[in-house]
This record gives C-alpha cells, structure tokens and sequence, in this order.
C-alpha cells in the first residue's frame, strides 16, 4: 500500500502545517528552565534557611516538585501552561507528577482500585520501568566493576 | 420502491422528508458561529450527570425527544431508531435507547455515523419497511479524549493537524411524506486507506475516502459541483478539507466555490484555539441537524450534497502502527423531489 499511495504520502507530508519549532523550542527552554531555577531557590531555602545536609535538601525539592505539580494539575493550571511549554513542562520532574496524577483524576469514576489505581501509571508507567531497570542494571555494572577492578 | 442508480447511489423514489431535527451542544460549540443554529446549548461538561458518559448519553436522548416533538410525532410512532457514537460498543447509543422504547439499531461508522443512519432510514422508508424512522449520532469532548488520547489534565501539546472532538448531539427524524428538505439520493462510501497512520491528522487520512464517494456520487448521477448550492464534508478540518479542493481539481472537478467542511464551521478559528477544526460523530450531525437543516427550510439552500466523513480507526490499531482507513457516506438533500438543480454552466 505505501508503494502505491507513497505520491499522496509525500504530498501530505508536504502540505501539512507544521509546528513553529523554533517558538516551541525557545517555550520550552524558557519554562523548562523557569522550573529548575525554582526548584533551585527551594533548594537554597532548605540548604541555607532549613540547614539541611545536601542529600536530604536535594530529596525535599524533589518532593516540593511533584507536590506542585500535582496540585497544578488538580487546579487545572498545569494543562494549560503545559500547552505553550511542550517539553519545557513535560520534562522536569513536575510533568512527571502531571502524568500521574492526571489518569488519576480521570478515572476515579471507575472506582478507586478498578479505575484509579490501575490507570494511574497509563502514561508514568514506561518511566517507570524503564527508569527502574536502568538503575539496577547500572548497578549491578557498578557492583562488578567495583568487585574486578576495586575502589 | 428505490432505485439503484450507477455504482454506489441509490435513487429514492418516494419524497423521503426530514420532518424534524434536535440539536444540543457544549459550551465550547456554544461559543461559535453556528450557536444559534442549535436547539440546546449546554451548562458544562457534565449536564448534571455523574460521568460524561451519561452526559453523552443523556444528550443523545434530548437530542431524539426534541426531534421526534419538533416533527410533530408521539414517541411509540416512531418505527425505528438508527443511532450511534464513538464510545467503545456504542454505549451513547445503546444506554440513551434503552428509555426511549424504539426499536434501535446501533451503528458504528465512526464520525460518518449520522449520514451512515439517515441513509439506512432512507432505505428503509423507500422500500416499504418503515413510515417513518430516526437517525442520531453524538460525540463528547471529554469521552473521546479519555478513550482515543490522554487524561484531560495531562499537559501535552497538539499538533497543527489535529482537530477538537465536537461535545454535541444531532437527531433527525425521515417519514415518507411531508415538507422539504427531501433526501433524493444515497451514496454508500467505500473503505478507502492511503496508509496515513498520524492519528493526529484524520483530515489527510479521510480525505481520500471523500474524493472517492464524491467522484462517484457525480459518475452516478451524471452531475457536477455545479448541481448543489453546497457540499459539506462532515469532518475535514482546514487541512482536509484543502486536500479535497486539491485532489477534485486533479479530476477536474471545481470544488472552489460552494464546498464546504463542517469541521471550519462549528468554531470560530480566530478566537477559538482549536488548531485544524472539529471532528467528532456531533460535528457534522449538529451542522446538518442544526444550521443546514434551517437554512433548508428557510429556502436559503435549496440543493446540499452532505458527506459524512469518519475514520475507522481504533486507539489499539493505532499502537499497532496500523493506517487509518476512511469512509465517507454521502446523502442529496433537496428541497425540491427528485432534486439536483439545473448546472449553469
């Protein structure tokens, strides 16, 4: 089928409107960076005002993160920054919150543990098992190359 | 009895009338040009139910009620009752009949599905198998999200290609006698697939299935654009619809001047962020049922060819990287019988 219509692809190709790359390239940079330097100034807060130790201030902005990400997402702000942000609001780890927590909303209807509890990872779930499976495979690398090579 | 005319058309032969349409739509619908075309306009999402697919549910049903009172009908003289929607084995429909005490088919023709009902109620009143009978189709905004894409709340962004699903509900209700606008003809569409697999560009994908009822429609019947004050395509967008207007040009046939897609008429593109149009089962049922039901009968159009465009694709054929097939159902209206005004060429 591709052979015989791949005329019709191409000229759809194109034809079709494409996305301002560049605007939606300098949108992301500007919230993705606007996040971080938030996340930043939460750090400074607990390092400096709270004086907490570096790994324990470090956990805390990362909780503070998601919790605003969720809560803009209950509030029904974070779809809508998200729609001039693109990667900038997907990306850090409030768009990880966002991806949750949406579904999670969404099918409550379907019960708490039918609908809810099953649905929640729809979007998070590659993350996470990825993500999960990264790590331990890179930790089992580190755990032989400590053993073989020492440290 | 009707007439099969050429390859795909059917000719009626009694005066089928469209005797009464009900509208409803969203609040986002509420907001466009083609508002005061519409019988109910929505408060919210919810309509007071407790899921959305009740509230799809429940607009369905509104939407066959003011229908079958607009037309002047009791509801148990109603025959029978083709309905449809987008909803996983057509809950919309099936749920919303279960009150209504109508014999009920129940079609699944994707965003074709209200042309795909009127043509079969056509059919069925012309041969003698019906007096009267009653087509309905709905889409809702919130439904169609949660089963084809993503959470509502999910921050994403949509491509220049996609489209809004439509939240709204069209009823029409065809017996064998009675005032214009009359259905004249019925051409059944094809499966058509040029192996588009964006699902964020149904517009490409469909538009090829249109191209093909529409060519047929005029090899059946002998006519050309010329022979209609409009054409409406259900649910182009402003990118099919160009690749329509493209590809008849290639055929030669001028689509320039009385073509039309319900998907750029529903909102208002300068004020309405809705990227490539409106789409949905409501998108072109609303604009039939509503606007060119009206203008109808107003005398303001007096020949339409409506063609009811979907896509019959499934959010499991999609991960599967399937292509997207179309289909485009088409329907004359006329407010004269037999129809199909003189071409002036």
């Amino acid at each position: 089928m591709s052979n015989k219509n791949s005329g019709y692809l191409n000229y759809i190709d194109k034809t079709a409107p494409k996305s301002p790359i560049l605007k939606d390239m300098l949108m992301a940079f500007l919230f993705g960076g606007l996040i971080c330097v938030i996340g930043q100034l939460f750090l400074e807060l607990y390092q400096n005002v709270l004086n907490l130790d570096d790994e324990n201030s470090k956990t805390a902005v990362s909780i503070t993160m998601v919790f605003i990400g969720a809560l803009l997402t209950g509030l029904d702000i974070y779809p809508k920054l998200a729609k001039h942000a693109g990667a900038g609001t997907i990306v850090p780890i409030t768009g990880f919150a966002n991806s949750i927590a949406s579904p999670a909303m969404e099918f409550k209807r379907e019960g708490l543990v039918t609908g809810m509890a099953v649905k929640m990872f729809t979007v998070a779930g590659p993350v996470l098992v990825y993500g999960i499976s990264a790590s331990v495979a890179v930790g089992i690398i580190y755990y032989l190359y400590k053993i073989l090579i020492g440290g | 009895m009707a007439k099969r005319t050429g390859k795909q058309t059917i000719s009626m032969d009694k005066t089928l009338s469209i005797a009464g349409t009900g509208t409803i739509v969203g609040t986002v619908e509420s907001d466009g040009p083609l508002s005061p075309y519409f019988d109910v306009h929505m408060n919210d999402a919810e309509w007071n139910e407790e899921t959305w697919e009740k509230s799809e549910s429940k607009m369905q049903r509104e939407a066959v009620k003011i229908a079958i009172r607009k037309s002047g009908f009791e509801a148990d003289k109603i025959d029978c009752i083709f309905a449809g929607d987008l909803l996983n084995q057509c809950i919309s429909s099936g749920f919303s009949a279960r009150e209504l005490e109508i014999p009920f088919y129940g079609l699944y023709g994707a965003c074709s599905t209200i042309v795909e009902g009127m043509s079969l109620a056509s059919l069925l009143i012309d041969g003698g198998g019906a007096d009267n009978a009653l087509a309905v189709a709905s889409s809702h905004f919130c439904t169609a999200e949660r089963q084809y894409r993503n959470p509502l709340e999910y921050g994403g962004q949509r491509t220049p290609t996609s489209q809004r699903t439509v939240t709204g509900a069209g009823a029409a209700v065809i017996r064998n006698y009675g005032s214009p606008p009359y259905i004249t003809h019925v051409t059944t569409g094809k499966v058509v697939d040029f192996g588009v697999t964006d699902q964020n560009n149904m517009g490409g994908a469909m538009a090829p299935a249109a191209v093909d009822t529409l060519i047929t429609h005029f090899e059946d019947l002998g006519r050309s654009p010329k022979n209609y004050d409009l054409i409406l395509t259900g649910d182009l967008g402003k990118f099919g619809r160009d690749i329509v207007i493209d590809m008849m040009s290639e055929r030669g046939y001028d689509m320039s001047e009385n073509y039309s897609d319900a998907g750029c008429m529903i909102y208002d593109f300068s004020t309405q962020d809705v990227h490539s149009g409106a789409s949905g089962c409501g998108c072109v049922a609303v604009v039939l049922c509503g606007y060119i039901f009206e203008m109808m009968k107003k005398g303001l159009l007096n020949d339409v060819l409506v063609l009811g465009t979907g896509a019959l694709l499934s959010p499991t054929s999609t991960l599967q990287g399937e292509s997207i097939p179309g289909i485009a159902h088409a329907v004359a209206l006329s407010t004269t019988p037999g129809g199909g005004k003189n071409a002036v060429c």
